[in-house]
């Protein structure tokens, strides 16, 4: 599915370079659950942004099904990441002003559907996550578990290939954690999605079939399954 | 999506949203009103002009002024001794002498330069007047035979202590006048006669060549009581009044008190062959300059005045409200409008820095950079099109306002002072009977005639098709700024923005 050769970014600040990433190589097989691991600043989240199509490389290449990512312009990547991969945050980045029902419409309406559409598929995504009954609740008006399984609906609801979730339980409490985390385990076994987590937290990481660690931009295998867990 | 995103949004920033309109709304409403008044004022202006030089005039052509000292300027009164009537009884002898002649300060010229005129490329008609003041001294004084001979009781020499005025040997004089204009009754599409209506009786018609007959301004025929049917001596000679005219304005008079035919104006005054003022009409009005220049070249002896050289002799309040509107209204509303802009774009930059996070989370969802430049665009579209209508409502009300208070306006022009030089006839004095500059016997002085017209704001289409025009450009532009920052987002770079 990815491949990485070579990746490198570096951003400018200040005068000087800031180097995110530095010479990655990766492949990424379809239908992996893999966890990204590292210390803050190492280039996780510079990683996950060039997965998600957000971000191009200084140089080197990085593919998605024999697509160079870092060769599309602005609306071919717009459509890369409105139909084929998904994004969850750790701040859940909803809409403040938009119901969850709303917040997950807001992944459909790239893709054209009829408001009709829009709906019925936004309330099965909800249903399938546990807010069946929260439909017209706007995000204050959620716990941060809940606010997050908005998040993951948005994500799913266009079925994409990728998802990609950035310290998903970042924000949340033990118990909490456990259930999403429960949740994403779930979806990416039943619907055979390629699941990318950067995590800082261990626990959530053990879960993954694939363990990279990161640091300094430097990417390493920590530890890889040939199985999925039942 | 569209429609319900925008709606909440607006609604979340309620605050910024009516501050946006507000400024919108007061920029928008100033704009109507002035261009209302504006074009009030224009319309007040035009008016003032119609009813002095006519509908349809585009050029007048006069002579200059004659010099301050002239034996012309002025009528003159010279009494014989032994005239007048006098009555033995009281001892009291009564004088009176009418002068027609033309208006102090008025110079004429010769009416072939009519032809002239009309033979000059780009006029479509012309005609000429003659400009007149019917003044009528008259007074008792004392019978100065007593005083010659001496009465009874007196002395050879002594002045009369009998008769006169007051029977006690006083005097007692009295100035009366009115003005007259001889029209050419034969060419009448264009001249003073084409800004009044008939109230009662008739109009001068051609055939009226030769005849003693006249029409009365409304005012003056009010004031001095005369009616259809009556005779009025003009210049010594009686004239049949056959017709009351008013103002097609309704709060002017007409230029002058009476109407005569050119020829019986003429020949009453002494001024056979003699005009003081030839109304042009062109062809092209987007030519008018160009046959003033012409005119002037064909008649370098006259002075030729366009409708502009004319406008600028008005004065009062009316001029100044006319300044007002073109300099302050115009720039004041320019100002407002571009403050409210600026508001627009500077609130639209500021939501889309405050929701940087939000535009980087839909850009990673899949959202266009298009998408999202409508969504911005279309909030601070609505936002501008609530200001429009809000200031429409409020440039309908003042407007109300201004025509419900309908002010009055001055408008005073002056004869023998007009500003391009010339001498051109002014607005009758309304009672006819008062000269309101410096009276006098051969003296000089310029004749001051106000008119007062009512302001109003009249509505236009075009003024609210303006307001709503303004109201979407301004509610495009803050969109089109603010939906340009939010494109320029990378993704990546706004996921990592604390906002």
């Amino acid at each position: 599915m990815y491949r990485l050769t070579d990746l490198t970014k570096t951003y400018r600040g200040r005068g000087r370079d800031v180097v995110a990433l530095s010479d990655v190589d990766l492949d990424i097989p379809s239908g992996q659950m893999i966890a990204i691991q590292g210390p803050t600043g190492g280039g996780k989240s510079t990683l996950l942004q060039m997965l998600g199509a957000l971000d191009r490389p200084t140089s080197g290449v990085i593919t998605l099904d024999d697509r160079s990512l870092g060769k599309l312009g602005d609306a071919a990547l717009a459509r890369v990441r409105a139909r084929e991969i998904g994004f969850v945050f750790q701040g859940f980045n909803l809409i403040p002003t938009l119901t969850a029902q709303e917040n997950v419409e807001t992944a459909l309406a790239p893709l054209g559907l009829p408001g009709a559409e829009r709906k019925r598929r936004a309330t099965e995504a909800l249903e399938s996550v546990g807010l069946g009954e929260r439909l017209t609740h706007l995000p204050a008006e959620l716990s941060g578990g809940q606010q997050q399984r908005v998040a993951i609906a948005r994500a799913l609801v266009k079925e994409p290939r990728v998802l990609l979730a950035d310290e998903p339980t970042g924000n949340l409490d033990e118990e909490t954690r456990d259930e999403i985390m429960d949740l994403l385990e779930g979806l990416w076994r039943d619907r055979g999605l390629t699941l990318i987590i950067v995590t800082h937290d261990s626990a959530v990481a053990k879960r993954a079939q694939r363990r990279l660690r990161i640091k300094q931009g430097k990417v390493t295998e920590i530890e890889s399954k040939s199985a999925i867990p039942a | 999506m569209f429609a319900t995103y925008l709606r909440r949004e607006l609604g979340n920033r309620t605050r910024q949203t009516v501050i946006v309109a507000i400024g919108m709304a007061l920029a928008i409403a100033l704009v109507i009103i002035v261009s209302s008044i504006s074009a009030g004022v224009k319309n007040a202006q035009s008016d003032v002009l119609a009813s002095i030089y006519g509908v349809g005039t585009d050029i007048t052509v006069t002579a200059p002024a004659a010099a301050p000292g002239d034996a012309a300027a002025g009528p003159q009164f010279e009494f014989d001794s032994g005239a007048g009537t006098t009555d033995e009884d009281s001892g009291t002898t009564a004088i009176s002498q009418t002068r027609l002649q033309t208006d102090r300060g008025t110079a004429t010229f010769d009416a072939s330069t009519l032809d002239e005129v009309l033979a000059t490329d780009g006029v479509a008609a012309a005609t000429a007047t003659l400009s007149l003041q019917n003044t009528t001294f008259s007074g008792e004084l004392p019978d100065f035979t007593q005083f010659q001979q001496g009465g009874p009781g007196q002395g050879g020499g002594a002045p009369p202590t009998t008769g006169g005025a007051d029977g006690a040997g006083g005097s007692a004089f009295d100035v009366e006048s009115f003005t007259v204009e001889g029209v050419d009754v034969t060419a009448t599409a264009v001249g003073p006669l084409t800004a009044v209506t008939v109230t009662e009786g008739r109009g001068l018609e051609a055939g009226d060549v030769g005849a003693l007959v006249a029409v009365l301004d409304a005012t003056y025929a009010t004031t001095a009581e005369l009616a259809v049917g009556d005779v009025l001596a003009v210049g010594g000679t009686e004239v049949e009044i056959v017709g009351i005219v008013a103002s097609t304005s309704s709060d002017a008079t007409t230029i002058s008190n009476v109407y005569l035919p050119l020829d019986v104006a003429q020949t009453l005054s002494g001024s056979e062959g003699l005009v003081s003022t030839i109304y042009v009409q062109a062809t092209d009005a987007a030519q008018v300059a160009a046959l003033a220049t012409a005119l002037e070249t064909e008649l370098p002896d006259a002075t030729v005045s366009t409708q502009e050289d004319l406008a600028s002799s008005v004065s009062g309040s009316l001029s100044t409200a006319s300044d007002l509107v073109g300099n302050l209204g115009t720039w004041l509303s320019a100002i407002v409008l571009a403050a409210a802009f600026v508001l627009a774009i500077l609130f639209t930059i500021s939501g889309v820095g405050r929701r940087t996070r939000e535009f980087g989370t839909l850009k990673a969802i899949g959202w266009s950079n298009g998408r999202i430049v409508r969504q911005v665009a279309g909030e601070s579209l609505v936002q501008g099109l609530i200001g429009g209508v809000v200031g429409i409502a409020l440039g309908l009300a003042g407007i109300w306002v201004v025509n419900l208070v309908a002010p009055s306006l001055t408008a005073s022009t002056s004869t023998g002072g007009f500003t391009f030089g010339g001498a051109a006839p002014g607005g009758a004095p309304a009672d006819g009977g008062e000269l309101t500059g410096t009276p006098g016997f051969g003296g000089g002085g310029a004749t001051a005639t106000t008119t007062e017209v009512v302001l109003n704001a009249p509505l236009a289409v075009s003024v609210l098709l303006l307001a709503v025009g303004l109201a979407i450009l301004g509610g495009l532009l803050a969109g089109a700024i603010g939906g340009w920052r939010a494109a320029r987002l990378r993704p990546a770079e706004a996921l990592r923005s604390v906002a």
